[in-house]
């Protein structure tokens, strides 16, 4: 066993395989199971908050993503994920609910895998650390105005705040192409875990 | 026992005529240590003033804190360890193979291509190009140029290992030559896997094994490897077990890279692959152990090199802090304390006390000890390396049990419901703290860098006029 062949075989290759199928490989054939959704599929109508925002900023709107429709909403999404990443949002919010902790009274649903099989979880952001609050349940939380704000200067709705302002997400006072985005895709997070959606997911566990 | 001793003799290789090692290559790999160092350490400073609400350039879209704190992680693992790891097995590997490395072209090329990875990388994270797996923000357009550079300095560094045949190889090549073999396996399957094939939870399991790959496969066999060399030779004693010694490198390769999805616990990753995350990080702290036993039997009746060997000392206490690391560890990896711990600054003060009370500490000691020896000239000032020592380790202890402590205080408030604000309103007096204690670290490696400087600029002493050309004594 001291030759080198079998060091870079036994331990470089071998044992690196064995802990890859036992932690990665495993889960995620397990997974697997869920089908895996494009984004066009997921999402297929705009969302109310992106019709707000078309309202309250009908200018901006237009002059970035012309007519507030579902691909626009979705080319919204994808940049708004994209500018979370840049900016390493994802390094201060997380974007699951832990079962444990209360976290379900202060968040809501507790995640479950599914939720996850699509496009916009490709890289995952579930975030190993929180400063700021969880993000996953914060669907129509706060009114796309409160984002707007936030986004443009944190303090200003919340005086504690240590979350950065982000006024390149903005021309002069109003969102631009970027602020749009991170206001569309935030207010979309957590999104589909609504009432009746859960309901029927209580169903279809039920009838298995 | 020749095998398993490090002192091989330093005549120039027998057959290539080369100089053994190339002591301006591992002088700049130091310098790029450094300069990174800094980049790290001052962004991870602006970062700590944003919690403090004293952000020096707030509104600057390419000095955002979420920005810098990427390049803090990442200049970190791949700026400041990396290079130094790779300066000191330019300086070990030919000393215990007797044999130099592939080629000093070969060598310039490798530095010259990390430098310009870690660079490139580093604008691009300013630029807003950053990839969303943790401590593999390098940008996506880079990632196959880490696997190419880490080819080349594979190639250069198992030569010598490879022209071992007639012997057994000593562990400290066990952990090099397996390290070369995991680096570029680990980086691939990180940044690759959940980038474009694995979404969701099943993405989650593979970066949390990434992550904890790079500390246990990369970063770990590194350290490691170099403890093995160099305390038998600064204490010109062999190693206490070497048998134990052994032990430790199949445990590593065997536990280490099982831990991976205890980044996650409680998240939506299937619950067998967290139950067998906590079970394989506990075993993970006895092989841990296996080091730290046979560091301080080593070190046994050797008490006096504390005062008067300042890497041994480096060494010390990068090992006691390995200690300290590692028994928390084994109870935070446990579901019950994550139900606390999880998402909070706790983890946070892990990460510091392992990346830079452990690895970092171990690096500075052998900085101390590689430093003179590759600029041919004694220490400018002995005085200042004592200070950094002072400043470093004082420093990283207070930011260790200020986070720890800041950690339980969120935790709990968030598990009692508490507004979220009243958790910021109870961190800022830790976070305040932190901030100093970062100060000091910063502090006590500008000294150090200073000191380096000095160092290389004196004049070089009569005695060793002559010697850059001749391998330095060990």
């Amino acid at each position: 066993m001291e030759k080198l062949k079998y060091i870079l075989f036994f331990a470089g290759l071998c044992c690196f395989a064995l802990a890859g199928i036992l932690s990665a490989v495993l889960p995620v054939a397990h997974l697997s199971r869920i089908p895996y959704q494009k984004l066009e599929q997921l999402v297929t109508a705009p969302s109310y908050e992106f019709l707000d925002l078309a309202q309250r900023y009908p200018d901006q709107m237009s002059k970035y993503y012309g007519q507030a429709d579902a691909a626009s909403f979705r080319d919204a999404l994808r940049l708004g994920r994209d500018t979370y990443i840049a900016e390493a949002c994802w390094h201060c919010h997380s974007q699951f609910v832990r079962p444990v902790s209360n976290e379900d009274l202060r968040f809501g649903k507790v995640s479950w895998a599914g939720e996850y099989m699509n496009e916009m979880f490709l890289p995952h952001l579930f975030g190993t650390r929180r400063v700021g609050p969880d993000l996953i349940r914060e669907s129509g939380r706060h009114g796309n105005d409160w984002h707007a704000a936030h986004f443009y200067n944190p303090s200003l709705v919340v005086p504690t705040s240590v979350m950065p302002r982000y006024s390149w997400f903005f021309d002069g006072e109003l969102p631009n192409k970027r602020g749009l985005a991170m206001i569309a895709y935030v207010q979309w997070l957590g999104s589909w875990a609504t009432p009746e959606a859960l309901a029927q997911q209580e169903r279809s566990h039920a009838a298995k | 026992m020749s095998a398993i001793s490090p002192a091989v003799p330093l005549a120039p290789s027998r057959t290539t005529g080369r100089p053994l090692v190339e002591r301006p290559v591992i002088k700049a790999h130091f310098i790029a240590a450094f300069v990174f160092f800094f980049a790290s350490l001052f962004s991870g400073l602006f970062f700590a003033l944003q919690f403090s609400r004293i952000y020096p350039f707030p509104g600057v879209e390419l000095l955002s804190p979420g920005r810098l704190r990427m390049i803090h992680t990442n200049g970190i693992a791949y700026g400041f360890l990396m290079n130094a790891f790779i300066a000191l097995m330019y300086w070990i590997v030919p000393r215990v193979t007797g044999q130099p490395v592939l080629s000093r072209k070969l060598s310039w090329f490798v530095f010259w291509v990390w430098q310009a990875i870690v660079g490139v990388a580093a604008i691009g994270i300013l630029g807003g190009r950053a990839q969303g797996i943790e401590w593999g923000e390098t940008p996506t357009f880079v990632d196959p140029f880490v696997l190419i550079g880490g080819a080349f300095l594979a190639a250069n560094i198992a030569t010598p290992i490879l022209k071992v045949r007639d012997k057994p190889l000593y562990v400290t090549l066990w952990y090099f030559s397996a390290m070369l073999v995991w680096l570029p396996l680990t980086y691939a399957m990180g940044n690759f896997v959940p980038q474009y094939f694995v979404p969701g939870a099943g993405g989650a399991a593979i970066t949390g094994l990434f992550i904890h790959d790079l500390v246990g496969l990369t970063v770990t066999p590194l350290g490691w490897g170099m403890m093995y060399y160099l305390v038998p030779v600064i204490l010109k004693k062999p190693i206490w077990s070497h048998t134990l010694s052994l032990a430790g490198f199949w445990g590593l390769a065997f536990f280490y890279p099982l831990n991976g999805v205890h980044h996650f616990f409680w998240s939506p990753i299937p619950m067998y692959a967290q139950y067998g995350a906590v079970m394989s990080t506990i075993a993970v702290e006895i092989v841990v152990f296996t080091v730290i036993v046979n560091f301080f039997m080593t070190l046994r009746g050797r008490g006096d090199a504390l005062r008067t060997e300042l890497p041994i000392r480096w060494f010390f206490s990068g090992m006691a802090m390995y200690f300290l690391t590692c028994l928390q560890c084994a109870f935070q990896a446990t579901l019950t304390v994550q139900k606390v711990i999880h998402f909070s600054d706790w983890v946070v003060g892990h990460a510091h006390l392992v990346m830079f009370g452990v690895f970092g500490s171990w690096i500075l000691g052998a900085t101390v000890y590689v430093w003179p020896k590759v600029t041919a000239r004694g220490w400018w000032s002995e005085r200042l390396n004592y200070w950094n020592w002072w400043l470093s380790t004082l420093g990283i202890l207070v930011m260790f049990f200020d986070l720890m402590a800041a950690g339980l205080v969120q935790g709990y408030l968030w598990q009692n419901l508490a507004p979220w604000e009243q958790s910021l309103i109870a961190s800022m007096p830790f976070w305040h703290i932190r901030t100093i204690s970062g100060i000091a670290i910063i502090t006590g490696q500008l000294l150090q860098a200073f000191n380096m400087w000095m160092t290389a600029r004196s004049a070089a002493p009569e005695s060793a006029l002559g010697a850059a050309s001749q391998p330095a004594l060990v």
